[in-house]
């Protein structure tokens, strides 16, 4: 970083903003300007930050804005969790309700519902808070799971990101670990329910269940400890992880420089896209405002989580239909997916299948999303680094695997809802579970199958259009008589974007120095024969000139293009 | 690692023999000349397109039309006059819709309040959007990117670095005070993990606390939330009711407690119940008293179905058969819902005969 040169003299000490903008007028408020930037820079050194920064090229897709949208509503959820802290009461202490809220007067209720209650309906504007803080927790994790779909799809867990992706994934956990906390605190019936249903899932865990529950609860669930320990999580200690990696994520996001499509004029040295000042900015901190401006329209419309028509937490009422918050449906729907009667002794202890089954596929499950970017990047020994996104069609077996996840969790997400689809169509409910064991296994085999397909056609097609253009619609009739449909060529920049990817072909076994092939050779060999075996090449330089040859001819190169498997 | 900085070509020729190169063997030139990795499998081949570069940039109407320019000028400072508006009217409406013990006040102060902040909110976001869409420069600047990897010189500094360390400390040649320090390093937290003991009271052993409820012989069944005792004769056939001990809501411990003994109490035709041995005494003339706790996760299985006779858990929809002991018939559960034997006492009401045989609620490992 290079810093502005300054005369170690006091009196010789020139003015970086005079000095560098010589054709602004001497007006009062631009000599104001000049000389507070002279004052910051000269204890802070700023203007090498804005040298360094301030022109930073961002490359421009609306996909690149779901991360952005996840960082605004982080930040609305921090400025309305802060006005909440105000006023809510994390303590389970019991008093009697003798607010606002009619139907609940005279009722027992802990100190964090009675406090809930009295944001809710004592508080001007207290009620939008909540529901502002509420609907920004949704749309937090909501924006983070589909940034993540894009960085997936698009390949852009690549070297030299595979970093940032599990900093990523890791934040992930926590808005979901922060989701799940906060949405315990007002000690309501449903949150209380859910609670109740991790401490059940807690000691079905083998050996250390009983035991976790017993101090996570502080004795006996529901205990008196739980809310206060968990605003301690959601308040301090989550946050704070939180927002250390959330700034290590930006600063990868620095320094690795942003990912971009491939387009004319784009390579894999270069970023290209519009500078921070003034247009990133403003379009980004405009769009900061227009988050926030959505988040507080539907906070004022729609209600979200309306605990006075719950109640207070009681181990016995309950009402049908209850359903977690949206992000942790997958997890829940684990849970109804068992098969009924899962478990058994070992000995004088219980094993409980129907709680272990469940977390360990979804232990899996993540475990797998973490480590993608490794298993991808090994399998195809790319030490390259790669800034341009791939489209999903030039990834087929990566799009297949993605596609087949985003199943997998559908099902299990469609599944915590198993009562309300049996209900809301008429089903019966065991036919609905049923459905969907079946699915869970079925679905994702369905998916990776019309994925890759599709994908693959999607390969074919903008093969064809590049070699032999597309259909104009203009008839021409040739002078013998016969007809042909004019295809017009694509121009340079289009061709360009179709045809600039990468391309992979399966490992070819061969001995070492030695003359062995390792198991991990003969594992990589297979896995790249899976990913890479059904390929479509992409259009050559020399291909095209012979296609240019035979102009006019429609139907060539549909077949003697595609390599099939080894 | 090959970050040889000649040709493309050396590069892919050492690529430790993989099959890359069927088509061609040369990388791509790199446009500013940085050295390139080993690819791997990827095809690497000369027979490409050449870059078209950059498009020309597109004029925008509000570049070509200055009338055009000026309405987007317009268009922006009323969208920022509009959120000035907003912020104006948002303070109105907090004084003009306070909350009164009428319920559609919190909704009146919600909607316009929200509806003023909103309008703020929206008013600097578009116009600020708008105004970097139309009247900003839209021209597309490029940024060279550097590998990430750091340069040679400085790597080798680096590592420089740590062996001058190394040497100047003796990390690596004094072994002794090396491992040393690093189990005290791993020892130090252990304190730390013992002080978390104290979550949860030291005089207890949870599994213990997980055996027993608050029933024991002879104490009354009473309707939850109200505490009343329940007659034998009150309970027709058909019907259900909510059960708590008698005396819980005087427990200082009281949703403890509740979360054990809840028990859900129906009479059955007794031609209907299939009871196995040993529990022939523990309905009343069919009137039968089951755990309400689900023994999946503890959810309480709160709705009866009249018809079946079937018990459902509304959190993940384990069925139990109440003809049957409460039997497992559909859903995640693995254990029937235990059976609470009961009689009935001298004036009628319904007794427990004795605390719950097995623990209730959801299993757990020393449970035997």
């Amino acid at each position: 970083m290079s810093t502005i040169q300054r005369s170690d003299v006091p009196h010789e000490v020139v003015d970086p903003a005079f000095a560098e903008t010589p054709k602004i007028a001497n007006t009062p408020a631009s000599r104001f300007t000049s000389a507070a930037a002279n004052y910051i820079d000269e204890r802070t050194s700023i203007s090498a930050v804005v040298k360094e920064f301030g022109r930073k090229i961002f490359p421009d897709h609306w996909s690149f804005m779901l991360g952005e949208v996840a960082l605004y509503s982080f930040i609305v959820i921090l400025l309305t969790g802060t006005f909440l802290t105000f006023f809510f009461q994390a303590s389970m202490a019991e008093v009697t309700y003798d607010g606002t809220y009619l139907p609940l007067k005279g009722i027992d209720m802990s100190a964090a519902m009675n406090s809930t209650l009295h944001i809710s309906f004592d508080i001007r504007g207290g009620l939008l808070m909540r529901q502002v803080h509420h609907w920004a927790a949704l749309l937090f994790v909501a924006s983070i799971g589909l940034h993540m779909l894009r960085i997936f799809f698009t390949g852009a867990f690549r070297k030299p990101r595979e970093l940032n992706w599990v900093i990523g994934f890791v934040l992930f956990i926590l808005a979901m670990a922060e989701g799940f906390t906060g949405y315990s605190l007002p000690d309501d019936l449903l949150s209380g329910n859910g609670l109740r249903i991790i401490d059940g899932l807690v000691k079905g865990l083998p050996v250390i269940g009983t035991w976790t529950s017993y101090l996570l609860f502080g004795g006996e669930f529901p205990g008196t400890e739980i809310v206060g320990r968990l605003y301690t999580l959601h308040i301090l200690l989550l946050p704070a992880i939180l927002v250390a990696a959330l700034g290590v994520h930006l600063l990868l996001l620095v320094i690795n420089k942003h990912t971009q499509f491939a387009g004319p004029g784009k390579t894999n040295d270069n970023v290209v896209g519009v500078p921070i000042m003034p247009v990133f900015a403003a379009k980004a901190g405009g769009f900061f405002f227009i988050v926030f401006g959505v988040i507080v329209l539907m906070a004022s419309f729609f209600t979200i989580n309306p605990i006075w028509e719950y109640g207070p937490y009681d181990p016995s009422p309950i009402s049908a239909g209850t359903q977690p918050d949206w992000y942790i449906g997958f997890a829940d729907g684990a849970l109804r997916l068992v098969p009924s009667n899962w478990g058994f002794m070992i000995g004088p202890w219980t094993f409980s299948l129907n709680i272990v089954a469940p977390v360990v596929v979804l232990g899996l499950f993540i475990v797998v999303v973490l480590i993608y970017p490794f298993v991808e990047g090994w399998v195809t020994g790319d030490k390259r680094e790669h800034h341009i996104a791939d489209r999903p069609r030039n990834a087929p077996t990566r799009t297949a695997i993605g596609a087949a996840g985003v199943t997998f969790y559908a099902v299990l997400w469609a599944a915590a809802s198993s009562d309300l689809i049996a209900t809301h169509f008429g089903l019966s409910i065991e036919g609905v579970i049923r459905s969907l064991q079946i699915l869970l296994i079925v679905g994702p085999i369905i998916a990776y199958q019309a994925a890759k397909r599709v994908s693959l056609a999607l390969q074919k097609k903008d093969r064809e259009i590049a070699l032999h253009g597309y259909e104009s619609g203009r008839i021409v009739r040739l002078p013998g008589g016969e007809y042909i449909e004019v295809h017009e060529q694509l121009s340079d920049y289009e061709r360009w974007r179709l045809l600039s990817f990468e391309d992979y072909k399966p490992l070819m076994l061969r001995p070492d120095a030695k003359g062995r092939i390792s198991a991990g050779q003969r594992t990589r060999a297979l896995l790249s024969n899976w990913f890479f075996e059904d390929r479509i090449a992409p259009v050559s330089a020399t291909e095209l000139e012979q296609s240019h040859g035979d102009h006019g001819a429609v139907e060539a190169g549909e077949g003697h293009a595609v390599e099939s498997g080894h | 690692m090959a970050h040889d900085a000649s040709s493309g070509k050396d590069t892919a020729a050492t690529s430790s023999g993989l099959d890359v190169g069927s088509v061609g063997t040369a990388i791509e030139p790199s446009t500013v000349g940085h050295a390139e990795a080993d690819g791997g499998l990827a095809v690497i081949t000369t027979d490409t397109f050449t870059n078209p570069g950059l498009p020309p940039t597109r004029m925008r109407a509000t570049d070509l039309d200055p009338k055009k320019a000026r309405n987007a000028q317009r268009a922006v400072y009323t969208l920022f006059y509009l959120s000035i508006a907003g912020s104006i009217f948002a303070l109105a409406a907090y004084m003009a819709f306070p909350i009164s013990d009428d319920l559609n006040s919190i909704r009146l102060n919600t909607v316009f309040l929200g509806l003023g902040i909103t309008l703020a909110l929206m008013g600097i976001g578009l116009g600020a959007v708008h105004w970097a869409k139309t009247l900003m420069s839209d021209e597309e600047g490029e940024d060279i990117r550097h590998p990430v990897r750091s340069n040679d010189a400085t790597r080798t500094a680096a590592v420089q670095i740590f062996d001058e360390a190394n040497k100047e400390s003796g990390f690596g040649r004094r072994t002794l005070i090396r491992n040393s320090l690093i189990g005290a390093l791993v020892a130090f937290p252990l304190p730390a993990v013992i002080l978390f003991r104290g979550l949860a009271p030291e005089y207890n052993n949870p599994a213990a606390l997980l055996e027993t409820t608050m029933w024991k012989t002879g104490t009354r069944l009473t309707l939850d939330p109200s505490g009343l005792p329940v007659k034998a004769s009150d309970v027709t056939i058909g019907s259900a009711f909510h059960i708590i001990p008698e005396g819980l809501n005087d427990v200082p411990d009281r949703l403890e407690q509740k979360a054990k003994a809840a028990v859900l109490l129906m009479r059955v035709n007794v031609a209907d119940l299939t009871i196995s041995p040993g529990r022939e005494t523990w309905n009343y003339d069919g009137i039968v008293a089951y755990s309400k706790i689900c023994t999946h996760v503890g959810c309480p299985v709160a709705l009866f179905e009249q018809q079946t006779h079937h018990l459902l858990c509304p959190c993940h929809q384990s069925t139990f058969d109440v003809n049957n002991e409460c039997a497992v018939i559909f859903g995640p559960a693995k254990r029937p819902l235990p059976q609470l034997p009961i009689t009935v006492d001298g004036e009628g009401y319904l007794i427990a005969q004795s605390d719950f045989t097995q623990p209730v609620g959801p299993s757990f490992w020393e449970r035997s």
